[in-house]
């Protein structure tokens, strides 16, 4: 059985490299994908935890999780294709009209 | 009460009814009368003063059945301070009966009178909407001469006092905003003004009379007042009397505050004969008469008010005979004889003057009343040929400019009151004539006429004390009987001197018939008093309110002397006026021989120019001096706008303005802003808009917690 260490450090990669993404990239889209990035991290590090004291309550959190990230996906989703409707373009550094 | 306990006091319970009747009738009019029809608003004013005549008759008879004593009912408590108690008591005695008798008895006449007279009246000057406003302030006034001569005390006198003068005031001013018998509508209302102020003077008289009273009786109320006459000091009582005469003069119009009642005339006619002619002016002389205690017992005072009241009868007597309004001729012989009727209570004969009170007010009321009629009269000849003119020039319009231009003028200066104006109005009105006749013998004292007894019996007593007040008086009778004469020539005989004489028109029945009433108790007024033995009605009937008074005889000296000059006084007006009637535009017969004495009966002694001159004009200069220099310059420019403006713009320039306000406050807040705004920038920069760097700021705020909760 592989220790739960490993899981958690494959987790602390993953959002490690989702966090880089968000920071460094300005692709909505990309963005986008580095958030689900650190959202399944988190998961994988839930459930592994889970599976380590022997409780579904983890796994069963897991499940409601997918499913928000799930209409998460859809909104956010539908806000970048708004977004490319009018700026035309998906560039975060170009939406900036907030600047105070 | 006990006194009225005691005896029987029949309809006393109606005294309040005197003063509640006349103000149902103006209540009456002055809320429904906007829907009532001229006739019925004046029947409802005649009824509602007819109505308080038979009260005052019913009082009369229960006076007199309670043998004269003096009857008392207490409406109200009035006034209750201190040591003061007064309550709104009526006095019904034999001599307020006798002026309630007068007032309601007369006025209701007059009342009747009105409706016909004012009518015309409104109609002549185009203001038809007045009639009402008319009959309520004649309701109003026989309300307050009720009140006055039915108080039980001084206060409640003065109310009646000052409320007759208050409706003298209204009725003079009239047609205060109107044009009326070629006088504009300025001098009715300074007419007006001029009879209230002057009023006022004497009035003050009268209020001083009143607080010395009080401060020395205690009390306002008659009995109370009469009771302690002898324990009071005569100086005392004469300042009192004395004050009260300059009340008297103002009321009652005596020298020097007669001025008023001349320009009074300037109201409508019904208000000459009852205001100022029969009631309202015999105010004062009723004052002395209901003072008779307090004036009997200060001979000083007696002398005083006899001469004022003789030199009023002679010197009023003057002017009236160098006169040429109808009116002003009547006015001033209201003034002389109501100088006959003080001069007789100055005396200390009481009853004479009442007697005389009575019927002059028949024979005055009644003059005035025909005058008017003849005024109307000369109305309807002047409308009448307005019209006819008015047709001609529609018809023909062959007139030429220069008669075109005489007619208009001719319009303006028409003056219905102007005895020159008139002539031969005997065969155009003679009703009027008649009455007119009998009043004039009356006044002028021939026998039997009322005037003559009531005269007669003041000059009888003049004659016993007073011989300068008797040749005074009889003087002023013949003036009297002349100025009368002259009247009586200039208007109802010769031609006429005016188209609107020549085409003048009889009076209607409404008009003509109170005065055949008036007419007939001129002629038989005489019977009250008559000086033989059995026939001293009046003297007894008063005798119960003011003592055993001596009953006069005739005496045939006296009597003689006045009928002689009297129809001598006619004969020489006959020969002056009668012989040859006055020709249109021609000058008074008089002023040749005259001259200059005739041009000062003409403009009344030049009275009005004096008190102009001494009193007016200085009193105007004063008063321009304090608005210009004292009120405007000095309080205005200098108190208000340099002193108190001054400082208080200095204070608040500089002191609050400059330093306070906008050195500290102002200051302050903006410096407040300033720190809000710089700051502001500086936050503003770190919201630059770049997603990233907010995610950067979160991913570092993370950083931070969980380094300080892990390493904590």
């Amino acid at each position: 059985m592989v220790p739960v260490d490993y899981y958690i450090i494959l987790s602390a990669i993953l959002f490690t490299i989702g966090v880089t993404g968000v920071l460094i990239r300005r692709n909505a889209l990309i963005i986008f994908m580095s958030i689900e990035l650190m959202l399944n991290s988190s998961n994988l590090a839930i459930v592994a935890f889970s599976s380590a004291i022997k409780s579904f309550s983890g796994q069963i959190f897991v499940f409601f999780v997918i499913a928000v990230a799930a209409a998460e996906v859809a909104v956010g989703l539908a806000l970048i294709v708004e977004i490319f409707k009018s700026k035309h373009s998906i560039d975060v550094d170009q939406i900036s009209s907030l600047k105070g | 009460m006990l006194l009225s306990e005691s005896v029987n006091t029949g309809f006393l319970f109606l005294a309040p009814w005197l003063v509640f009747f006349p103000v149902i009738g103006l209540l009456i009019n002055m809320i429904f009368g906007r829907r009532f029809s001229e006739n019925m608003i004046g029947a409802v004013a005649s009824l509602a003063s007819g109505a308080a005549f038979v009260v005052s008759v019913l009082l009369a008879w229960s006076v007199s059945a309670s043998n004269g004593e003096m009857l008392r009912w207490k409406l109200a408590e009035w006034i209750h301070i201190g040591t003061l108690n007064l309550d709104w008591t009526f006095r019904v005695d034999s001599l307020s009966a006798t002026m309630m008798l007068v007032v309601s008895g007369v006025g209701t006449l007059i009342h009747i009178y009105a409706i016909g007279y004012m009518h015309e009246d409104v109609r002549f000057k185009n203001d038809v909407g007045r009639f009402r406003r008319f009959f309520i302030f004649l309701n109003l006034f026989i309300a307050m001469m009720m009140i006055l001569v039915s108080g039980d005390s001084y206060l409640m006198l003065f109310v009646g006092w000052e409320g007759v003068g208050l409706c003298s005031f209204l009725l003079i001013g009239f047609w205060y905003e109107m044009d009326t018998l070629a006088r504009p509508s300025w001098a009715n209302s300074n007419a007006a003004k001029k009879a209230f102020i002057t009023n006022r003077v004497g009035d003050f008289g009268f209020l001083i009379a009143g607080f010395i009273m009080f401060y020395a009786f205690g009390s306002f109320q008659f009995d109370e007042v009469f009771k302690q006459v002898h324990a009071i000091a005569p100086a005392t009582i004469v300042a009192i009397t004395l004050f009260m005469l300059v009340g008297v003069a103002g009321k009652s119009a005596q020298l020097p505050l007669y001025v008023w009642l001349p320009d009074a005339m300037a109201g409508p006619t019904p208000v000459s004969a009852l205001i100022h002619a029969a009631t309202m002016v015999t105010a004062g002389v009723y004052l002395v008469t209901r003072s008779a205690p307090l004036y009997s017992s200060v001979p000083e005072a007696q002398t005083i008010v006899a001469t004022v009241g003789a030199l009023t009868a002679l010197f009023a007597a003057t002017i009236a005979a160098g006169q040429y309004d109808i009116k002003k001729v009547l006015a001033y012989s209201t003034i002389s004889q109501l100088g006959f009727m003080v001069a007789a209570v100055g005396m200390g004969a009481y009853v004479a003057g009442m007697f005389h009170l009575i019927t002059h007010a028949f024979f005055k009321a009644l003059l005035f009343l025909s005058a008017g009629s003849v005024i109307l009269g000369l109305e309807r000849g002047h409308h009448h040929l307005a019209h006819a003119h008015h047709d001609d020039h529609g018809k023909g319009k062959k007139k030429n400019k220069k008669e075109e231009h005489h007619e208009e003028e001719h319009h303006e200066v028409f003056d219905p009151g102007d005895m020159r104006n008139m002539g031969g109005l005997r065969k155009t009105m003679p009703v009027t004539f008649w009455l007119y006749m009998i009043g004039t013998l009356a006044l002028a004292g021939i026998v039997p006429f009322a005037g003559f007894w009531s005269k007669d019996e003041i000059l009888l007593d003049a004659s016993k004390n007073f011989p300068f007040v008797y040749w005074l008086l009889t003087i002023a009778a013949f003036f009297t009987a002349f100025y009368m004469g002259r009247q009586i020539w200039m208007v109802f005989f010769g031609e006429a001197r005016h188209e609107a004489a020549a085409h003048a028109e009889e009076s209607p029945r409404v008009m003509t018939v109170p005065l055949m009433v008036l007419a007939a108790l001129s002629l038989l007024g005489g019977a009250l008093n008559l000086p033989f033995e059995g026939f001293h009605n009046l003297t007894n009937w008063l005798g119960h309110t003011l003592g055993e008074v001596e009953a006069s005889l005739l005496n045939l000296q006296v009597a003689g002397i006045s009928t002689v000059l009297a129809l001598l006084a006619i004969y020489f007006s006959w020969l002056i006026y009668g012989r040859n009637p006055l020709k249109a535009g021609q000058i008074d017969p008089l002023k040749k021989p005259l001259g200059l004495i005739f041009t000062g009966m003409e403009n009344k002694w030049y009275v009005d120019e004096i008190y102009q001159f001494i009193i007016l004009t200085p009193y105007t200069k004063i008063s321009y001096f304090l608005a210009d220099v004292i009120d405007w310059q000095f309080w205005h420019d200098f108190v208000h706008e340099t002193v108190i403006a001054g400082t208080y713009n200095w204070v608040s320039n500089i002191a609050l303005n400059d330093y306070a306000d906008q050195k500290g406050i102002d200051a302050f807040a903006n410096w407040l802003g300033d720190v809000t705004q710089s700051f502001s920038a500086t936050l503003r920069k770190v919201q630059n808009g770049f997603v990233r760097s907010y995610a950067l700021s979160v991913l570092l705020g993370v950083v931070l917690i969980l380094g300080y909760l892990i390493l904590k």
